[in-house]
């Protein structure tokens, strides 16, 4: 097994160097379809790029976001990335050297875990619910943020994807931003549960139906059991 | 207690139950055993749980062992007596009312104890009124804006409306006033100044697009927390506040105004100018009372 | 030694007669009679975890900074209330064991009360002569929900104030004098001063649980009194009662049943997290969390304040009846006052003012059951309704077409369900009678406590 990626490997280095592939090629042949071959937009089917800058692409790609199936205008939802690493690197550098913010540099060592409690309940529960599991707006579906990176929670807060407001430095400053980051990674993505199973974090509608399913269904099995004669 | 008649059939319990018995309350001793020694060692409240729900569950085998196989069993049958007593019910009837037999005034003295007793009832329910202020709605209309008050920030900055970019949103709060209060507390966003489609009457309300919206919701007073603001889309509805708790949702463009959900009136607009230093200040009143609706309660 | 203790009672209070008369009391023997005792004891559990958390929690809204062990919330400003809840959670050794068996029994209670009241319901337990015990029991309902209300609110994370700012908005929409009402109770606009929360405090640890244990004490003397019912039996008629005397079958039963509700609800309050409110965080009226939820047994009224589209009659520009009043206030005065009303409509429409010690089968009387199931169907679906934000986030539904669609929904299926259970019940009431089936629609009761039709 060992050998036979090595294997792959080596294949593929050459390979590599050779064909190279650029992110304008990439971006050509994935995205232009909806973002037009200047990279201006199609109306009606996606925007233009020119100013969005390597931050969204990364956001977008490594989230699996984009590319759409369909452009429908339908809210683009977390996957697998489409593309690897090689190629999304490719593309981000393309639609960099089209104007707009680089990738943010996230330290949320460098945050505080109240301070990114409070900022996160001020500004992202009212969607993201207070635990980062996601919700429910009129017209989204704000999704949960259990596997963003601090990188891709700095970059959401900055760009605002799909139907969310952006918040830039001077709503939400560098040292607020990773101290969110530090909240989403050691809070949101570790939950501190020390009340034992923590049942999805979302309240009382994954208690009521332990209460119903579990507790409920456990004590009508002793009623029945003790309603039930064993003599005769 | 010799020679008293038997009354519960002759049983003998068999082995078996005897042996369950004693075994689950060995193990519920045991479970107790465990449960103060994780007290002591630190308290866990997962093997606290877990140990005393062992102590129970054990304790409830060996009673439902002994009530069904231990002790003797036996189907009884009993007849029911009967709840129905219309003699005495009559006599109770009778006697009660024997008691005005020698009234001539019944009728009057009757009204009166009513009276009195209404009166009384009413005075022993008075000191109630203390509980709150006693009829003065009006202190529901109360408001923590007037002209010139600052807008602050979330750490109590005052709110600078460069420092507001188009699609963002900001709570903020009355300069000085105490933030619980439900008039204090507002949510700004900035639209493109194009898309602002106020009233007439509320020319000037949002300068450079910027609009101040009370943070409660009309309908149940939770804060209106949401803004959803599209980023590029040809299909997702336009710019709105949302209310997370039932998603009353409200157009900032216009005034408030009640897009879907709940709400029976748009969410309270509060007239906001941009001073010398470029920090943000009420020009004026909230269009509407703030908060919850109620009887009476003015709707524009 | 048992003889001398019987002794010494009985010669200072002369009540053997009807110490023997109890021992001897027959409770007939059907799980489906368990429903209740399951209820008595998770108030039991209640009463006791309840006790021991009064001697930590402290009910003020005084505002203070948070300097305990958990990081996240370190340095924050919080209620007095809020903070002892944390402390006791986390620095008191068995606290938050207590606190969350405590919550658990509370869901359980609500739970066992559901059933309990389906149970009565669809087997017609509440007719003559058992009325004052069914009114009784449906008042602890509607008790036990305000006392859980309460329970949910005093902790004053942000899930409570959520809640609470919800009921001072439907209080608020009570017609003419709801502002007024809003304002005694709160002592002055939301959210009040310190006097609310003393008072939140003492309906919850005094005032309710009071009324509930005085309505139980009626409940049960009730029962005792026209003792149990039952279900039609070979030997069960009307003017006996069937079953397990109090001593020593059905006690040590009863015992075992006690001691199961402890270790389910220890069990859930040891290893299931429940109201986690460090989590939620510290409550502060211009901040909100998506998708809160009320415990579960209110949540048919948050669906009813979702659906309600967004309707408030006005005079001119001034509003008479805010929107919270239809679903907040109206809706659950609907239910119970149908709950409250059936004995005596059931009465009217039978004309049958006979006694009833024998219970009916769903079946035996298909338009109640059709019209029960209509009525809990109706509630259930706009229960549904209030959590259909969360279930249906991973499914991506837009939640607006949802809306629409439910409250459609709500009206239709519970007709259509009460209208499937009558014709139901109708069908097996005609299939038992066929002249061709063996016992030509008599059922006996099985030892087992099931049916099997009876030759005859």
């Amino acid at each position: 097994m060992i050998r036979l990626a090595l294997i792959a490997v080596v294949l593929a280095l050459p390979a590599t160097a050779a064909a190279e592939p650029s992110g304008r090629q990439l971006f050509v042949e994935g995205c232009s379809s909806c973002h037009g071959f200047d990279a201006r937009g199609v109306p009606g089917k996606g925007p233009d790029v020119h100013g969005a800058g390597a931050s969204a692409a990364d956001f977008y790609l490594r989230t699996g976001r984009m590319p759409l199936d369909v452009p429908t205008g339908e809210q683009p939802l977390r996957g697998e990335p489409a593309y690897e690493e090689r190629d999304i690197r490719a593309l981000v550098g393309y639609i960099g050297s089209l104007g707009g913010p680089a990738v943010p540099k996230v330290h949320p060592e460098q945050g505080d875990l109240s301070e990114g409690q409070h900022a996160f309940t001020t500004y992202c529960a009212g969607c993201h619910q207070i635990m980062g599991e996601g919700g429910v707006v009129t017209g989204a579906v704000p999704p949960d943020l259990k596997e963003a990176t601090p990188t891709q929670v700095a970059q959401a807060i900055r760009i605002g994807p799909y139907l969310m407001p952006a918040f830039d430095s001077r709503q939400i400053d560098e040292r607020t931003l990773n101290s969110i980051a530090l909240y989403v990674q050691h809070v949101v993505q570790r939950p501190p549960d020390r009340g034992g199973w923590g049942i999805g974090h979302i309240g009382p509608i994954p208690e009521g139906m332990i209460a119903w399913l579990l507790a409920g269904s456990a004590l009508l099995l002793v009623a029945r059991v003790i309603g039930e004669r064993m003599d005769r | 207690m010799r020679g008293a008649p038997r009354l519960l059939p002759k049983w003998a319990a068999p082995r078996w139950a005897e042996i369950a018995v004693l075994w689950a309350l060995l193990l519920a001793g045991a479970a107790a055993a465990g449960f103060i020694a994780v007290y002591a060692l630190g308290a866990d409240t997962q093997w606290l749980g877990l140990l005393l729900g062992l102590v129970f569950a054990f304790l409830a085998v060996a009673a439902i062992v002994t009530g069904k196989a231990l002790v003797p069993q036996e189907q009884k049958e009993q007849e029911r007596e009967s709840l129905d007593h219309e003699r005495e019910d009559l006599d109770i009837a009778v006697y009660v009312q024997e008691v005005g037999e020698g009234i001539t005034r019944k009728r009057l003295l009757k009204r009166a104890a009513g009276a009195a007793g209404l009166t009384v009832v009413g005075a022993l329910l008075v000191p109630l009124a203390s509980c709150g202020p006693f009829l003065e709605a009006e202190q529901l209309r109360r408001m923590a804006w007037r002209s010139g008050r600052r807008l602050v920030d979330e750490y109590g900055k005052p709110l600078r409306a460069e420092d507001l970019a188009v699609g963002s949103m900001t709570p903020a709060y009355a300069e000085g006033v105490d933030r619980e209060r439900l008039d204090a507390s507002l949510i700004v966003v900035r639209l493109e100044a194009d898309d602002v489609r106020l009233p007439e009457q509320r020319a000037g309300w949002a300068p450079s697009g910027i609009l101040a919206y009370s943070k409660i919701c009309t309908h149940a007073g939770c804060a209106v927390s949401m803004l959803r603001y599209p980023l590029y889309s040809p299909k997702v509805p336009r710019p709105a506040l949302v209310c997370p708790c039932h998603y009353s949702t409200f157009d900032p463009a216009t005034g408030g105004e009640v897009l879907f959900g709940p709400a029976g009136r748009p969410l309270p607009q509060l007239p906001i100018e941009v001073d010398g230093n470029g920090e943000l200040r009420a020009a004026g009143r909230m269009s509407g009372p703030v908060g919850p609706s109620w009887w009476g309660v003015r709707q524009g | 030694m048992i003889y001398r203790l019987v002794r010494f009672v009985d010669t200072r209070t002369g009540q053997a007669p009807l110490v023997k008369k109890l021992l001897r009391y027959v409770f007939p023997d059907h799980w489906s009679f368990l429903l209740g005792e399951i209820a008595l004891y998770c108030f039991v559990v209640l009463v006791g975890t309840g006790v021991y958390l009064t001697f930590f929690f402290d009910a003020s809204t005084h505002s203070v900074i948070y300097h305990g062990t958990y990081a996240p919330l370190q340095g924050q400003e919080m209620s007095q209330a809020y903070r002892s809840g944390l402390d006791l959670s986390f620095q008191t050794k068995a606290g938050l064991l207590m606190r969350q068996t405590h919550h658990w029994a509370a869901d359980v209670f609500l739970v066992a009360i559901t059933l309990h009241l389906l149970r009565v319901f669809f087997t017609g337990a509440f007719r003559k002569p058992r009325e004052i015990t069914y009114y009784a029991g449906v008042l602890m309902l509607v008790l036990a929900l305000l006392e859980g209300f309460a329970g949910y609110s005093l902790v004053d994370d942000l899930l409570s104030g959520m809640g609470l700012v919800i009921a001072y908005s439907v209080v608020m929409s009570l017609p003419v004098f709801g502002a007024n009402l809003a304002l005694l109770i709160w002592h002055g606009p939301f959210p009040g001063t310190d006097a609310f929360q003393s008072r939140l405090y003492i309906a919850h640890v005094l005032l309710l649980p009071v009324a509930i244990g005085v309505l139980l004490l009626i409940h049960l003397l009730t029962i005792v009194f026209t003792h149990h019912s039952q279900f039609p039996g070979p030997r069960a008629r009307e003017s006996n009662v069937v079953g397990t005397p109090a001593w020593p079958g059905y006690a040590f039963r009863s015992f075992g049943l006690a001691f199961a509700v402890a270790a389910v609800l220890f069990l859930l309050g040891g290893l299931v997290q429940i109201n986690p409110i460090w989590e939620w965080g510290p409550y502060h009226t211009a901040q909100s969390t998506n998708g809160a939820q009320p415990d579960w047994y209110l949540g048919w009224l948050i669906g009813a304040l979702r659906l309600m589209p967004g309707w408030e009659p006005a005079a001119g520009d001034y509003t008479l009846i805010p929107n919270a009043f239809w679903g907040g206030a109206l809706f659950p005065t609907i239910v119970f006052l149908f709950l409250f009303a059936w004995p005596s409509i059931e009465r009217r429409f039978t004309g049958d003012h006979a006694y009833h010690h024998l219970l009916n089968r769903p079946r035996d009387v298909p338009w109640r059951t059709g019209v029960g199931v209509g009525l809990f169907v109706w509630v259930g679906m706009i229960f549904f309704a209030g959590s259909s934000d969360r279930l249906f986030v991973e499914m991506n539904i837009d939640y607006e077409s949802q809306i629409y669609v439910y409250r459609a929904l709500v009206f239709v299926v519970p007709l259509v369900a009460g209208w499937i259970a009558k014709r139901w019940c109708e069908e097996l009431l005609r299939y038992e009678a066929h002249p061709l089936r063996p016992g030509g629609g008599r059922v006996r009761r099985t030892p087992s406590g099931g049916f099997e039709p009876a030759d005859e």
